[in-house]
């Protein structure tokens, strides 16, 4: 009962500050939707993980794999059935589309084990019949069919809601067609009940080994960086974003001390207090925590399709571009709206429970540091760069890479104010008017009010300076390399074995060079790669990027027995040049060199092409690179479309995969970006927070300045300056933070996320816009309390002193 | 006449309707010349001392200081005369937070230009505060806060100190010896006072004594 | 890109699911001579269930869709004159064939046994063709029974690849690991089927047997072409029903050495059944003193449909008209949850048979995609033997 009473008592305090309420809402709802959007997005990639490794029952399953990554022939499928080994073909492929990849997913439905039967053929109106016989069915998920609708050359298309976009399941000899791979087989599903009295593996396919169930599957690794990524992005939002839920509610606990002393002497408990005050709490938290469950879930299916083409253009994963709900995330999202009200509220809960009775109140208390404060927080950022500098140092792995990064940025938080303070006091020193030295006292003043907004603004504008740097210097070297490797001027292929061999009798004498582009994909290492073959021209000395490489490298590779590899494969397996690596099939290669080739997930190796088809003479030979004058790609493309009636789709000319290599860059990044943008908003909204904050508390300071012959319209420029001189010195601090970010990205995170490591470019211009960002977000969150000060009446500046306090 | 108020009107709207405060009131003060404003609460005589500092405007009627009229200046106008001509000693201190008290005695003076280091470390020593100039303004008691606050407005030495119940904050003995200070000091500095006071105690020692009484001077 | 005309006439095949206006010409009385088995229904049941996951045929589909035009597929013929090894292979041309073998079998621990092998091949088109595109779908069922227990296994494989399939010459017929083969050593001269090695696996059994036939092929109907109805569905259908047994089975308990005799059916067609059935009870029965009969009971909305055929000792076959035998069901079991009789009264006055059977094991279920009861049987009465029962639509 004293509870009600007390708790209406305390609620009547929102109903006279609607806005301070809205703000604390909206801080804590906004906090609650970048953590949730995220973990929707991460959750819902996840679940299509699961789902491409439960597609076939690989979770569940046990498989036979070649020893050596190779395709398994058909004919050792037919022998192990015959010895009694109930095994289920598997052939998976991709399928290079115009503009597009299909990964090809060959079954065979009558020995396919009940496990891995995801799909229920049937329902889709399926029939054995036209699946098995040419020209076979290809289910695909709707979206997906529709995308592949147009594509000439397919088989007809079903659709099933169960697959994953970007991804087929058709028979096993229709996949074999499609891919020109005939008789091969990728892996054997092995049935769980298998009868009694089968032969021993080794006698039947020695070359075959057993692999148990994995969960999860090679999507999950290689993409876990990237969800670490945003899930880091997600926290810093949040945590942004509860800076404002912290200074909201100290501004409410610090206007109720008047209350809360009343109340505690009419008789009301610490403890009853403190639960009253824990209830509105958790009724707020609540509150806020569904509106940012449901933000969130907007923001997740904003940046759905963004992560989704990131992940299909970076990692080949497929992940639908729709949010579906999922209980489990709602619920955390809630949970962790509570933790993080809770967690801010702590030290003024703290102060509640040991609020003294009689004391006088003096509500500038909160707002004033003690150099002890300030000395620890000094020690503890310190002590977190420190760490950060070791870990960079000395340590290895994504996780060590992200807490060198998140212990560098709270480092840097900490120390922020104390910098701030010493900066403000040294030019204190330097300035000799006085009202510039009042100014600069005043700032001093603000700044254990003002540090939280300004922690926050410094970790947004760090993470958009590193992030920034990042993304450009990653584009300048793309670019780059772009030029370098995408050195012929046409790319064709055929649409068959025979069109090709009319094709390069065709263009003999035409063209510069005819490089053939063939490979085949197979294990490299352990994970999936592919190996290409490349003829011995001048194209690939002159121009393929090296990052490291043996002397005479090509004329190695010439030889057939070397290999380039690419340094993601490098640096997972930790090759070097010199050393030897095992091809598909046992093929044992020396690494020549090292080369870079961003944008891919997977390991690959280059070898002669007259070896590659010597040691593969089922490779498929389509692909060509045509190297001439650039000025006759047109022509050359019109007459071979005339006279080989090769299809537009079938030839590329070089600036539009360049085009579409950016487009695909862009992509990776956008949703980066706009995790960026929106830390950045929020950051903003922490300085409204604060500023509001303290323009309550201004007048007893701004008044007797006024008084002594200031005029109003000085004190409100002198705020304004305030704010905009804080944000500035807080963008200051930022760029050094930023870089160093930057640095942590470029040579940590990105070699342990993507295997490949990047130079540092630096962009001085960008910072100048992200500074006027900067200043224009101070500006904007300072110009609501300005407003209203400038507004302000003597009368009001008079109550100062007239009130009693 | 250093102050003059001619017929002087001041309303404010309060919840239950316009409250005439000053009620064509008039008087006047001449330099040097120190005058005790009494009268009950609500009689007006705070916001008579605004209207003489220019922190607020008479709705009719005219107030002039050294024979400027107070309402026909402009915003910068006025806040260049509280800067120059006026000084104000308040019942709350209201020192300067972020300021040490060294720094607070000095600062009306140099915003009014007129700093005098020799007359700023004399006015601190009379003053007692000659210890206490690098501490800040919390850090004081209340009767240590209102010397700092006369230093503050004497170390300016304006023509005109206003001062509104310098003492109602403090406790007798402690007021006794603040307002013998004060007096002392603006004697000696020639300004002219206008203080405000319930306790007719401290009124018997001025030049003058005015009764408010509903905004008329008795 | 291989698209080839051969899809285009699939378009106009009917598929098994799909009801076609014609289903109503087929009707139960019109199977007349009746020699279109239960195993049929089994085989095609279980395609549909594996690939398009029916379970239940719905009795108005025909039992397992079977009702079904045959267009494009080849019909059986009168005049057709069987070349052996040749007609032990597959016939692709024709929707469906089966190579079907039960064994009534004494172990050396004195204790009966039974054993099952079956090889189905549904063409899901006419015809056959290399590689993965082969519209050829082949089942295996094999099984064991005990006096106390039934070990099931089945197998479906693609044709056109190796993992199953028939060759006439040396015969061989396998599915997987399991074979019914003309071994290497076997003597020259006779037909190819007289010496035959049988061998199939599961995951709690195992068995290889040795088979020796000691009469003739047995030609069903009019010299192997069986008629079913007047309108004109019929099978072409062969037997060899004298063959001895020796051979060893493997169990969970350990091995058992066995002897015995068994039965082979040989037999093929497109189109062979009608709307309305619901389930077939089967037997065939070895008698003590050499003669064979098999008969078979249709069920259907109406009174059902009874039809024989007598063999006598020397392989000479006597069709029997429809009525001829009256099977009367005794008492039933409880099996996987249904009723089913176990117990039956034969009736042939023509040949003065009055006979009763008891299974070996009342619960022989082959809980196989498509289930069924199928399980040795022995006989008394005015004549007594042994022989195999098959029950499917319960």
């Amino acid at each position: 009962m004293t509870l009600t009473v007390a708790l209406s008592a305390l609620l009547s305090h929102w109903r006279r500050r609607p806005a301070q309420l809205a703000l604390l809402i909206l801080g804590l709802s906004l906090a609650t939707a970048l953590w949730s959007g995220v973990q929707a997005i991460n959750a819902e990639a996840r679940a299509s993980y699961d789902r491409a490794a439960a597609l076939l029952g690989q979770d569940r399953l046990a498989q036979l794999a070649r020893r050596d990554g190779g395709a398994i022939a058909q004919t050792d499928f037919v022998a192990l059935s015959r010895a009694g080994w109930l095994v289920s073909p598997v052939l998976e492929g991709t399928l290079r589309l115009e503009g597009s990849r299909l990964r090809l997913l060959g079954i065979e439905p009558l020995s396919l084990p009940a496990q891995a039967e995801t799909l229920d053929l049937g329902r889709g109106g399926g029939d054995l019949l036209p699946f098995i016989t040419p020209p076979g069915l290809l289910y695909a998920a709707p979206e997906t069919v529709k995308a592949l609708a147009a594509v000439p050359g397919l088989p007809p298309l079903r659709a099933s809601p169960n697959l994953l976009p970007g991804t087929a399941l058709t028979d096993i000899g229709t996949a074999q067609r499609l891919l020109g791979r005939p008789g091969e087989i990728s892996r054997l599903l092995v049935l769980p009940e298998q009868p009694m009295g089968r032969a021993n593996l080794e006698n039947v396919a020695p070359d075959l080994a057993l692999k148990a169930p994995e969960a999860g599957g090679d999507l999950s690794r290689l993409t876990d960086s990237f969800h670490l990524n945003l899930t880091a992005f997600g926290f810093l939002a949040f945590a942004v974003g509860l800076f404002i839920v912290y200074s909201a509610i100290g501004l409410a606990f610090e206007q109720r001390r008047v209350t809360f002393r009343t109340l505690r002497a009419l008789g009301l408990s610490a403890r009853a207090l403190t639960a009253a005050l824990l209830l509105e709490l958790i009724v707020f938290a609540l509150a806020a925590g569904l509106i940012g469950v449901a933000l969130g879930y907007l923001v997740g299916a904003a940046l759905l399709p963004g992560v989704s083409a990131t992940l299909e253009g970076l990692y080949g994963a497929s992940v639908p571009g729709t949010l579906s709900l999922r209980p489990q995330w709602w619920v955390s999202g809630l949970a962790i709206a509570l933790i993080g009200t809770l967690a801010a509220a702590m030290q003024s809960l703290w102060r509640v429970w040991h609020l003294p009775l009689l004391a006088p109140g003096s509500p500038r208390a909160w707002a004033r540091a003690s150099e002890h404060a300030l000395i620890g927080q000094a020690a503890a950022g310190l002590g977190l760069l420190i760490l950060s500098i070791g870990l960079g140092l000395w340590g290895s792995g994504l996780i060590a890479g992200f807490t060198v990064l998140g212990a560098l940025l709270f480092g840097a938080a900490l120390l922020l104010p104390v910098l701030l303070a010493l900066v403000l006091a040294g030019l204190q020193r330097l300035v000799r008017r006085p009202v510039a030295e009042w100014f600069l006292a005043d700032s001093r003043q603000q700044l254990p009010g003002l540090s939280l907004a300004l922690m926050a603004l410094l970790l947004a504008l760090s993470a958009n300076i590193g992030v920034g740097t990042m993304v450009s210097s990653f584009r300048l070297t793309f670019t780059g390399w772009l030029d370098q490797r995408l050195a012929s001027e046409l790319y064709v292929t055929a649409r068959n074995p025979a069109e090709a061999e009319r094709l390069t009798t065709f263009l003999q004498g035409k063209v510069d060079a005819i490089l053939p582009i063939w490979h085949i994909e197979g294990s490299l290492e352990g994970a999936p790669g592919a190996v290409y073959g490349a003829a011995d021209h001048a194209t690939y000395r002159d121009h393929w990027p090296l990052l490291a490489a043996l002397p005479d490298s090509w004329d190695r590779v010439a030889t057939g027995r070397a290999a380039m590899i690419n340094e993601q494969l490098a640096r997972r397996a930790r090759l070097k040049p010199g050393g030897s690596l095992t091809l598909p099939g046992g093929w044992q290669v020396e690494i020549a060199g090292i080369y870079s080739d961003y944008g891919n997930p997977e390991g690959q190796a280059i070898v002669n092409s007259g070896a590659l088809v010597a040691h593969y003479p089922t490779v498929e030979r389509l692909r060509f690179g045509l190297r001439l004058a650039p000025g006759g790609v047109p022509a050359l493309m019109a007459e071979i479309a005339d006279q080989l009636k090769l299809p537009a789709d079938n030839m590329v000319d070089q600036a539009t995969i360049k085009r579409r290599s950016l487009d695909v860059f862009e992509q990776t990044f956008t949703v980066t970006a706009a995790l960026n943008v929106l830390t950045l908003g929020v950051a903003g909204l922490a300085m409204v927070a604060s500023l509001t904050t303290l323009s309550a508390m201004r007048l007893p300071q701004l008044a007797p300045v006024w008084a002594m012959g200031l005029t109003r319209r000085r004190l409100v420029r002198l705020e304004l300056a305030r704010t905009l001189m804080l944000a500035a010195l807080t963008f200051l601090a930022a760029l050094p933070v930023g870089l160093a970010l930057a640095y942590v990205l470029l040579a940590i995170i990105n070699v342990e996320a993507f295997g490949w490591r990047l130079p540092m470019h630096i962009f001085p211009a960008d910072w100048l816009r992200l500074g006027l960002l900067a200043l224009l977000a101070a500006l904007l969150s300072a110009l609501i309390p300005l407003r209203r000060l400038a507004r302000l009446a003597p009368a009001d500046l008079l109550k100062v002193f007239a009130h009693e306090r | 006449m250093l102050l003059t108020f001619t017929d002087v009107f001041k309303r404010y709207q309060t919840a239950e309707g316009p409250l005439t405060v000053l009620d064509g009131l008039s008087l006047s003060l001449d330099g040097g010349e120190t005058l005790a404003l009494t009268g009950e609460s609500g009689s007006g005589k705070s916001t008579l001392l605004h209207l003489a500092a220019g922190l607020d405007q008479a709705d009719a009627g005219a107030v002039r200081i050294d024979g400027v009229e107070i309402g026909a200046l402009k915003d910068t106008g006025r806040a260049a005369m509280r800067r120059e001509v006026v000084g104000l000693i308040f019942q709350q201190f209201n020192l300067i937070p972020s300021l040490t008290v060294g720094a607070n005695l000095a600062f009306h003076a140099r915003l009014a230009g007129r700093h005098d280091a020799a007359w700023q470390a004399d006015l601190a020593a009379r003053l007692g505060l000659e210890n206490l100039l690098n501490r800040y303004p919390e850090q004081l008691s209340g009767g240590q806060q209102q010397r700092v606050a006369i230093g503050r407005t004497l170390g300016a030495r304006p023509k005109l100190v206003l001062a509104d119940e310098p003492t109602g904050n403090l406790d007798e003995a402690t007021g006794d010896g603040v307002i013998a200070l004060m007096l002392n000091l603006v004697r000696e500095t020639g300004a002219a006072l206008l203080m405000v006071t319930h306790s007719q105690r401290l009124a018997e020692r001025l030049d003058r004594r005015i009764h408010l009484t509903g905004g008329r001077i008795l | 890109m291989n698209d080839e005309p051969h899809g285009q006439s699939q378009e106009g095949m009917p598929t098994h699911r799909h009801q076609t206006p014609h289903r109503s010409l087929f009707s139960i009385r019109r199977y007349q001579s009746g020699h279109m088995r239960h195993r049929l229904a089994s085989l095609l049941c279980c395609m549909l269930a594996a690939v398009i996951g029916m379970s239940q045929p719905a009795a108005s589909q025909g039992f397992a869709g079977l009702g079904t035009t045959a267009k494009g597929f080849a019909m059986p013929r009168t005049g057709y004159a069987f070349t052996f090894p040749a007609d032990h292979g597959p016939h692709p041309h024709f929707r469906i064939e089966w190579w079907y073998l039960t064994a009534n079998l004494k172990g050396a621990d004195g204790k009966a046994y039974g054993v099952q092998w079956t090889l189905f091949r549904s063409a899901l088109a006419p015809g056959d063709q290399p590689g993965w595109q082969s519209p050829q779908v082949w089942l295996g069922h094999a099984a064991i029974t005990t006096p106390t227990a039934q070990h099931v296994a089945e197998r479906l494989a693609r044709g056109g690849i190796g993992q199953a399939g028939v060759s006439p010459a040396p015969f061989a017929a396998w599915i997987d690991d399991w074979a019914m083969r003309r071994p290497d050593m076997s003597a020259t001269g006779g037909d190819a089927l007289d010496d035959l090695n049988l061998s199939a696996s599961g995951t709690d059994f195992r068995y290889s047997l040795a088979l020796k036939a000691r009469g003739p092929l047995v030609l069903q109907g009019q010299g192997g072409y069986s008629v079913k109805s007047a309108a004109g569905q019929a099978s072409f259908y062969y037997s060899q029903p004298f063959y001895t047994v020796t051979g060893r089975l493997d169990l969970p308990g350990g091995a058992v050495d066995v002897t015995g005799q068994a039965w082979l059916d040989r037999e093929w067609s497109s189109q062979p059944l009608a709307a309305d059935q619901s389930g077939w009870d089967w037997f065939s029965l070895h008698f003590d003193t050499g003669e064979k009969l098999m008969g078979f009971r249709l069920r259907d909305k109406g009174a059902g449909f009874t039809s024989a055929t007598w063999i006598a000792a020397n392989g000479q076959p006597e069709p029997l008209p429809p009525g001829a035998l009256t099977l009367t069901p005794g008492r039933k079991a409880r099996v996987a949850d249904r009723d089913i009789p176990v117990e039956w009264r034969l009736e042939l006055p023509s040949k003065g048979i009055d006979i009763s059977t008891k299974p070996l094991n009342p619960q022989a279920w082959m809980a196989t995609r498509t289930p069924y009861w199928e399980g040795p049987i022995r006989f008394s009465g005015s004549r007594s033997g042994q022989g195999y029962l098959e029950m499917t639509g319960y």
